[in-house]
Parts: C-alpha cells; sequence; structure tokens
C-alpha cells in the first residue's frame, strides 16, 4: 500500500512483516524510530510472537540477537555509529557462527569529535566482519532490502546489515509502498534453521578453533559470502517479479551508455548524483552513475562490466580511511585492476555536510576536464585547514583537533547547506 | 519542483509540519519529500525543516537552498538567522505574528517580492484560541494553503487529521481554516 | 529436599561419610542417571575447583529441569579446557559467544525459549569472575535488571586464571597475582578495592541470589536445585579454589574452599528479593591465617617475616564478614 512515511516508520514496518521473533533494542540517534516502532508494534500485538528486548548497551542488543538466533529464533536489531562500535566483538562472533541476523545501520559519523549526522564511516568500519553489507538508496529500497534481507540472511547462514543514510532516508517522509504481509510471507519463508540450541540434540557451538582448522573456517566464512553474489541479483529478480518493482541486487547502473566520465556512490547520495548526470547530459556530457547496493561482499565483476568502458571514474564516498583516503574507492580500484581507468577518490558528506548539486557538479566537471585530484575532500573549508596547518607549523600543539582549530577561530554552523 | 522551508524552535512542531505538508502533498497524488535539519536541538533552539513537491519521484537529497516558500513559525527567529538565504524573487513567505510586516522590519522584502507574496498571520494566537496551546504549525499550514495555492486545504486538513488524534485534529482544522482565511483576507 | 540440622562430630578430617545421611540426602557421584554434563576427558588442572564446581551445579541443574537445559559459557577456564575443536566435554546444548556478554546471551536463549513456546527448557550462563564481576558485569546487570529467566552462575576463584592469574574485581586483598605481584612496599592485591556480586545482585533484587563452594558440594546442589525452581533472573556465586593462582596443591582444593567458609573470608548465605533468607554458619571460627598459609599467593605475608599488620587486616576483613552475615554458630542454633 503506498503512504507517505517516515523511513524508520517504514523500515519498522517492514521488518515486523518479516516476523522477527526477537528484537533487541538500544537507542541510538538516528536509529530511535525504528526500534521505537518496533517496540510499539510489539506492544500493541500487531507484531504477534515477537520477544522485544530493552538491553542496556549495543553490545547485549547484538549479544541477546546471538542468543536468540543460535536458539533458532529470528532475531532483528538496529544501530549506528558508536553503538556499531560498541558492539564490534560481537558483530565479529555473529557472524563467526554464522547466525543470520539481520541489523539496520541508521549510517552516522564516528566521534571524536562526537558528531550525530550521517556519513558512512560506521558500517565501513565493520567492512570485513564477515557481514553482507547492503546500502539502500531510497527509503522505498531500504524497506526491500529488509525484506530481502532475511532471506538471504538464512539462506546463506551469515548476517546481513541493512545500511540506510542516517536522518537523510531515517528522517525523511517520503512515498513508500509498503508491501502485504501474504505477499512477504511468500517470500520470506518460517527460519529453518539446521542446528539450534536444543536439548533433544545437544551441540557445543562456538568451541574454541586452533591453527589447524581456523584457516579452513574462515576460508568457507569467505566462501559462503561469495555465494551472496549469485544468490542477491537472483533475490532481486526474484521480488521484483512478485512485488513488481526493481530494488536491491548488486549495483544499480544510471545511463551509463557512453559514459566517459562514471560517478560510483553508495547509499542515499545516488539520488542526489542521477540529478547532476541528467543536468550534465543535458549539457552534452557523456556521464553517468553506478550505485553499489552490495558492498560486501564486493561485486567486482559487475563493477568491472559496468565499468569497463569509462575514461575514468569518480568515487564519492562517505567515509575516509585516514592515512591512504578512500575506503570504496580502493576497492573499486581493485575491480578495475589492469585497465587504464582514472580512478578519483572524492571523499563527501562527513559528519552531515550537505553534499550538494552545485558541489558535485563542480567536480564531475573537473573530472571531465582531468583535472580533478586522486583525492578531493568535497567543499573542505580551505582557509580553516590553512590557518591551522600553518600555525602547527610554528607552534606544535598536541590534542583534540576540533578545539585546537577553535584556538585560532570560532567556527559555527551559521548558513544552510 | 516546488521546495519550501520551515524555520522554528524546537518544540514548536517545525519537523512535524514539513510531514504535514508532505502527507498532504501526497494525498493530491504528488511525489513529496520531508525531512528536518538534523540536528540535535533541543527546546527553544532554531530549527528548520524541508519540503519538497513534485510530480515525479524526488531524488534530491540536498537541503532546501533555494526555497519557493518559507514558513516561519517564529518571528523572534526573524533578526537572528538568516531566513530569507536562497529565497527566490517570487518565494512565497508566511510569517507567524500578529503584527503587520512594516512592525517587523519587513518592508524592505515586502518591496522586493510581488504584492501578496510576504504575509503574516498570528498562528500563535489562533493556536491559542481553537486548540488552547500556542503551537502554530497547523495553522500556518492553513495559511500556507491559501497563500500558494499549491495544495488544497482539504488536503491539508486530510493530514492534520492523520497527524493528531480526533479531538487535537478537529481543533487544529478549525485554527488551519481561520488562518487560510485571515491570508485569502 | 528437606533439610535437618546434623552435627558432625569427625572433626580434622574436613570430610563426613554419606553413612551420617539418610538415603535420600546422600550425594551421589555416580549413578546411570547422573547426566555427568561436563564429560571426563576435558583439559583441566589437577583440583580445579571450577571443573568440580560446574560438574556438580549443572548436573543439579538438569536434574532439576529434566535435562532440558541450555548453557551460556563464558570465554575462560572453563570454555577453554571443555571445548578443545574438535571435542567437547559438554552434553548438553552450549553455546559460547564472547568474554563479556554471556547473560545477554542467556537472554537472547530464553527469549528465544519464550516465543517458540519451548518453556519447559531453561537457561543457565556460567562464567568465570573475570567474565561476571569485570567485563560481563553490565551485561549481568542487565539481564538482573529485566529479571530475564536466566540463571548466572559465577564460579569464582579470584583472578584470571586462564590468561595467567591477572588480578580481577573478585581479588583479595594480598593476594599475589601476575598484575599486583609480591614486591614493592605493598606487595599483592591492595586493601579496600574489589566489588562484592552476590551484594549487587542483591541490589537488583531479583528473587534469588547465593553464594556456595565446592567444599559443600550438596549445599551447592540445593542452592542450583532451589534457583531452577524459581523463574526470573537468579544468581549463584560459587568459590572455587585454583590450584595453578593460587600456588596451592592439588589436593587441597576442598580443603582451601572449607577454610575459606570458616575463616569467615567467604561467607556462604542465600537471599530472596533482596534479602537474606538464610546462611551457612560456622561452628568454629579458624584463623585467616590456616586459610592463607598453604596459598604461595599469600607467602609473601609470612616470608622473609611475617606481616603481621596485614595479616590483622584481613583477619578485620573475616571478622566483619563474620559480624556483617551473622556467620557464627550460636549455642541456640545448634
Amino acid at each position: 500500500m503506498l503512504k507517505q512515511m517516515e523511513g524508520s516508520q517504514a523500515v519498522a514496518e517492514a521488518v515486523a512483516l518479516c516476523r522477527p521473533e526477537v528484537i533487541c533494542a538500544y537507542p541510538i540517534t538516528p536509529q530511535t524510530h525504528i526500534v521505537e516502532k518496533l517496540g510499539q508494534l510489539v506492544k500493541d500485538g500487531t507484531l504477534e510472537h515477537c520477544e522485544f528486548v530493552n538491553v542496556e548497551s549495543e553490545f547485549a542488543a547484538l549479544s541477546v540477537a546471538i542468543g536468540a538466533s543460535a536458539t533458532g529464533a529470528r532475531a532483528y536489531t538496529a544501530t549506528a555509529s558508536q553503538g556499531l562500535l560498541y558492539m564490534a566483538e560481537a558483530v565479529y562472533n555473529a557472524s563467526g557462527l554464522g547466525l543470520p541476523i539481520v541489523m539496520t545501520i541508521g549510517n552516522r559519523a564516528i566521534g571524536a569529535p562526537i558528531n550525530i549526522w550521517n556519513d558512512q564511516q560506521d558500517s565501513m568500519s565493520m567492512r570485513d566482519a564477515g557481514w553482507i553489507q547492503l546500502y539502500a538508496e531510497t527509503n522505498q529500497e531500504a524497506i526491500d532490502l529488509h525484506i530481502q534481507a532475511f532471506r538471504l540472511a538464512e539462506e546463506l547462514s551469515v548476517p546481513v546489515m541493512v545500511c540506510m543514510d542516517g536522518f537523510i532516508l531515517t528522517h525523511a517522509y517520503e512515498r513508500v509502498d509498503v508491501p502485504e504481509q501474504a505477499d512477504v510471507d511468500r517470500f520470506v519463508p518460517p527460519f529453518a534453521p539446521r542446528q539450534i540450541l536444543d536439548p533433544q540434540q545437544p551441540v557445543t557451538i562456538g568451541a574454541m578453533v586452533g591453527p589447524e582448522a581456523f584457516t579452513e573456517v574462515r576460508y568457507l566464512a569467505h566462501y559462503r559470502q561469495m555465494q551472496a553474489l549469485w544468490l542477491i541479483p537472483e533475490l532481486a529478480e526474484d521480488f521484483e517479479q512478485q512485488f513488481g518493482r526493481a530494488s536491491g541486487g548488486l549495483i544499480h547502473e544510471y545511463r551509463t551508455a557512453g559514459a566517459q566520465t562514471l560517478v560510483v556512490a553508495l547509499g542515499s547520495v545516488n539520488g542526489t548524483i542521477k540529478d547532476v548526470v541528467d543536468e550534465m547530459r543535458d549539457d552534452g556530457h557523456a556521464i553517468g552513475s553506478v550505485s553499489i547496493c552490495s558492498f560486501r561482499p564486493f561485486p567486482m565483476k559487475a563493477l568491472k562490466t559496468a565499468l569497463r568502458t569509462a575514461q575514468r571514474v569518480v568515487v564519492i564516498e562517505k567515509s575516509l580511511a585516514v592515512g591512504i583516503g578512500g575506503i570504496v574507492s580502493t576497492d573499486v580500484r581493485m575491480a578495475l585492476d589492469g585497465l587504464d581507468i582514472a580512478v578519483h577518490t572524492v571523499v563527501a558528506g562527513l559528519g552531515g555536510r550537505a553534499i550538494t548539486r552545485a558541489s558535485l557538479r563542480e567536480a564531475f566537471d573537473r573530472a571531465a576536464r582531468n583535472a580533478l585530484q586522486r583525492l578531493t575532500f568535497l567543499d573542505l573549508k580551505h582557509d580553516v585547514i590553512h590557518a591551522e596547518i600553518q600555525r602547527l607549523e610554528s607552534t606544535r600543539l598536541s590534542g583534540p583537533i576540533a578545539e585546537n582549530i577553535l584556538r585560532e577561530l570560532g567556527i559555527v554552523a551559521d548558513h544552510i547547506g | 519542483m516546488y521546495q519550501a522551508r520551515i524555520h522554528g524552535r524546537g518544540g514548536q512542531g517545525v519537523v512535524s509540519a514539513a510531514e504535514m505538508l508532505s502527507v498532504a502533498a501526497f494525498l493530491e497524488g504528488k511525489h513529496s519529500q520531508a525531512f528536518p535539519s538534523f540536528g540535535s536541538e533541543r527546546m527553544g533552539a532554531p530549527v528548520m525543516a524541508f519540503c519538497r513537491i513534485d510530480d515525479r519521484e524526488i531524488r534530491l537529497r540536498e537541503p532546501v537552498m533555494k526555497p519557493d516558500a518559507l514558513i516561519i513559525q517564529d518571528p523572534t527567529l526573524l533578526h537572528q538567522v538568516n531566513l530569507f538565504e536562497g529565497l527566490s524573487a517570487s518565494g512565497r513567505v508566511i510569517v507567524n505574528s500578529s503584527r503587520n510586516l512594516d512592525e517587523l522590519g519587513l518592508s524592505e522584502l515586502q518591496s522586493e517580492n510581488p504584492q501578496g507574496c510576504v504575509v503574516t498571520v498570528a498562528a500563535t494566537e489562533l493556536a491559542l484560541k481553537y486548540v488552547g496551546r500556542p503551537l502554530p504549525n497547523a495553522a500556518l499550514l492553513g495559511g500556507f494553503s491559501a497563500l500558494s495555492g499549491l495544495i488544497r486545504l482539504d488536503a491539508i486538513e486530510e493530514a492534520i487529521r492523520r497527524k493528531f488524534a480526533a479531538k487535537i485534529a478537529e481543533a487544529n482544522i478549525n485554527a488551519a481554516r481561520a488562518a487560510a482565511e485571515a491570508v485569502a483576507g | 529436599m528437606k533439610t535437618s540440622h546434623i552435627k558432625f562430630y569427625q572433626t580434622g578430617t574436613y570430610t563426613v561419610g554419606n553413612r551420617l545421611l539418610s538415603d535420600a540426602d546422600r550425594s551421589v557421584q555416580s549413578t546411570m542417571e547422573r547426566t555427568n554434563s561436563l564429560n571426563s576427558g576435558h583439559r583441566a588442572c589437577q583440583g580445579c575447583g571450577e571443573a568440580l564446581g560446574a560438574r556438580y551445579a549443572i548436573d543439579a541443574a538438569m536434574r532439576a529441569t529434566g535435562n532440558r537445559l541450555i548453557a551460556a559459557n563464558a570465554t575462560g577456564c572453563l570454555e577453554v579446557f571443555s571445548t578443545p575443536y574438535p571435542e567437547t566435554s559438554w552434553q548438553i546444548p552450549w553455546i559460547h559467544s564472547l568474554f563479556g556478554n554471556t547473560a545477554a546471551v542467556a537472554t537472547g536463549v530464553a527469549a528465544a525459549l519464550k516465543v517458540q513456546g519451548r518453556d519447559n527448557t531453561r537457561v543457565v550462563a556460567q562464567g568465570g569472575d573475570g567474565g561476571t564481576t569485570d567485563i560481563g558485569f553490565g551485561c549481568l546487570s542487565g539481564m538482573f535488571e529485566r529479571n530475564d529467566d536466566v540463571l548466572y552462575i559465577c564460579y569464582d576463584n579470584e583472578a584470571y586464571m586462564n590468561t595467567g592469574v591477572q588480578r580481577s574485581s573478585a581479588t583479595p586483598p594480598a593476594a599475589r597475582t601476575a598484575t599486583t605481584q609480591a614486591v614493592g612496599r605493598s606487595p599483592g592485591n591492595v586493601f579496600g578495592q574489589g566489588k562484592n556480586v552476590p551484594l549487587i545482585a542483591m541490589a537488583h533484587e531479583i528473587p534469588y541470589v547465593a553464594t556456595a563452594s565446592v567444599a559443600d558440594v550438596r549445599d551447592l546442589e540445593d542452592k542450583v536445585t532451589k534457583a531452577m525452581a524459581i523463574s526470573g533472573a537468579r544468581y549463584v556465586h560459587i568459590l572455587v579454589p585454583c590450584p595453578l593462582g593460587w600456588g596451592s596443591a592439588p589436593h587441597d582444593t576442598i580443603k582451601l574452599a572449607r577454610l575459606a567458609i570458616e575463616s569467615g573470608l567467604f561467607p556462604v548465605f542465600e537471599a530472596e528479593h533482596g534479602e537474606i533468607t538464610g546462611r551457612r554458619h560456622i561452628r568454629r571460627q579458624v584463623p585467616v591465617e590456616d586459610y592463607l598459609r598453604p596459598q604461595k599467593r599469600f607467602a609473601h605475608l609470612f616470608k622473609p617475616v611475617l606481616q603481621t599488620d596485614r595479616l590483622a587486616a584481613l583477619q578485620a576483613v573475616a571478622d566483619r564478614n563474620i559480624r556483617r552475615f551473622d556467620l557464627l554458630e550460636r549455642e541456640d542454633q545448634v
């Protein structure tokens, strides 16, 4: 049914349609509205046969999900930012134990300095933790990806993170089509794990594995996740057949035909990118874009196929690998290994800085002129960093960078965007 | 694409106003996107929310930088925040105040914009009268409907109905109607 | 089980025979029915108090639940020595997740059982003192506070033995560990630190809290049995001497547990909903010195010179426990 609703509420409804049996909740901005709504749905009886557990930390949230999943219950939780880092140990544990937990990430920056706004540093920090990572472009896709995620997780026995940009999607009201229960039931069969904690058939789960078998266990984890490279497109196809709309898959291509410049990005910024692509196509530029939906497993082949005819690739990424630059672009470069294609890293939207059409246009124009650097920080305030760098040359000052800048000049958000 | 920006203070229902406006547009069969300015502001701090309305899917995710309309829920912001940033020359502005534009120091703005594009409406007073609480958001949406002609008043009314419990909704709808009448003159 | 006060006249042997008890009350080491939940062949050290405690506690819980029990286990000695992949000593469904999340994992298991309607299956969480009083404390407190249907058993050997005997918040004052070495002006663990988790558990007003030791496995079994008859959050804290960490002879494990109790250093009591409802009385208090002397971790108190001040401070700890928990048997209680 078509509804105008907030992204978080929509995702909560979608999750409820998947009939989770245990939901663990610990609040963190901007994830709160999701678990609040789920709590309400359980409490008012809309979502039956579900235990909603208010826990004392994110570490406990995922740990409760681990216990529940190992006991054969469909388990769900949601978090963001510091919360994801606080549960990091359990993130690796859940995948190591092969537990098909689904977790929403309301993408948000990582401090210090503390920042509640959107970027994707949080989920990027967990990219190698053995979870499948899907990134939603719109709230509609966030809904659809959750429905696909439960099936994907349970078919492969691998946990799945569905990442949606904090605030930009979680707090945005837009038109969404929330599927019917019967349709979701048809798409997501009941959870039927092969091995659970059961006194009838006692098993030991989580034993200490030594050097003699650890590599094999890790190899098989990798193998299992790589299977998602064919299962994800298959599920997306199934989904389209049943629900009548394309959602999910490994990547989405937009006006890539004949494009000399191709833009690659994850998540909601693809919407703005598409608008800029349209604008530039209208102006005669050969430009298109590719949105990565499945970041883990990384769709190496699909990306190579989509990008191989371009002259240059511009990766817009909402995260930073301090000391090297891009995270996503490093993987994109690997996909393009052996091809003579320039890959530019544009770090954008950190800590919620708005990624505007104007700034993207400027970066893409520069790329088209072959004048874009390998690593660019979009809308970087050069005066601020120059002043601080200059000062550093004369006086060394240890300690927090944000506060050091303040010593020189006070900067407050005094304009829109 | 039509873009509105709503300014107010935390606790005044700014985000709810954007939400209700988007729901009203949705009810009219339009695509609509509403989102807040994403702050950690507490009660009383300046906040804003955005609403885009279009006949096709809205993909743009940047904040509303060039608004076609401004809804200003708190006139005390007028000289504190650059509310008018990016406002187009033909943009509409509705200010919640019982005073007129001259008294608010907005005569310059009025002279720059076409006649009738900048209006004030005593939304807080209307809210107090009909709802009993100084929450001007629903009333201003009624006024906005009259000012912009973009969204019909009955769509606004239905959006209010979906947001609030029956009794409070009706009170807010009355405030919205009164504001619409006041703006329509 | 009904209990009756029996006065044992054999002293000095530290054991009493089953023959003094009625058939029903006799401790049974092995029968066809005993589940041996923690089976033989595991890799624990000789004289391991934790292995002994776990075997009795889990078997008692199995009996109490008709063998429908699931265990969540914290990282630590118990986990490592019982599950060297691909082998396992556990005859019950058992999960190890992490060091600090065992109570939460158990909550998840309980939640799943509830939603699946498997109400007759119960959950035990277990860990050492490090996994309980330190790193797992947040999850433990959360489980208590929510009154989740989990029995948490702490096997307290008073330090991080699995990693090589480092201090935990359950390490007693003056004890030598790898991180509180017997060097400097005040050797061993400092005085005035540490936390009493049974009392903290009581502060959560959970239905049942008890302490026990491997010196009295019948009492231990009784308490676990009692705990399994109650729903909600329950906590049993068992003192389990560690020959390696304590520097004691493997054959002294039970003797040391008994001396810890009889000196007053380890009070054995029960509490329901935050109120103490029972204590194991001490018939004749022994000086703390008798308990400390056989343990190398306290050797610096005796050699090269007798540390009378520090011994007095430890005696004061014991005396305070006795006063506070009313541990000394009085004539009218005999």
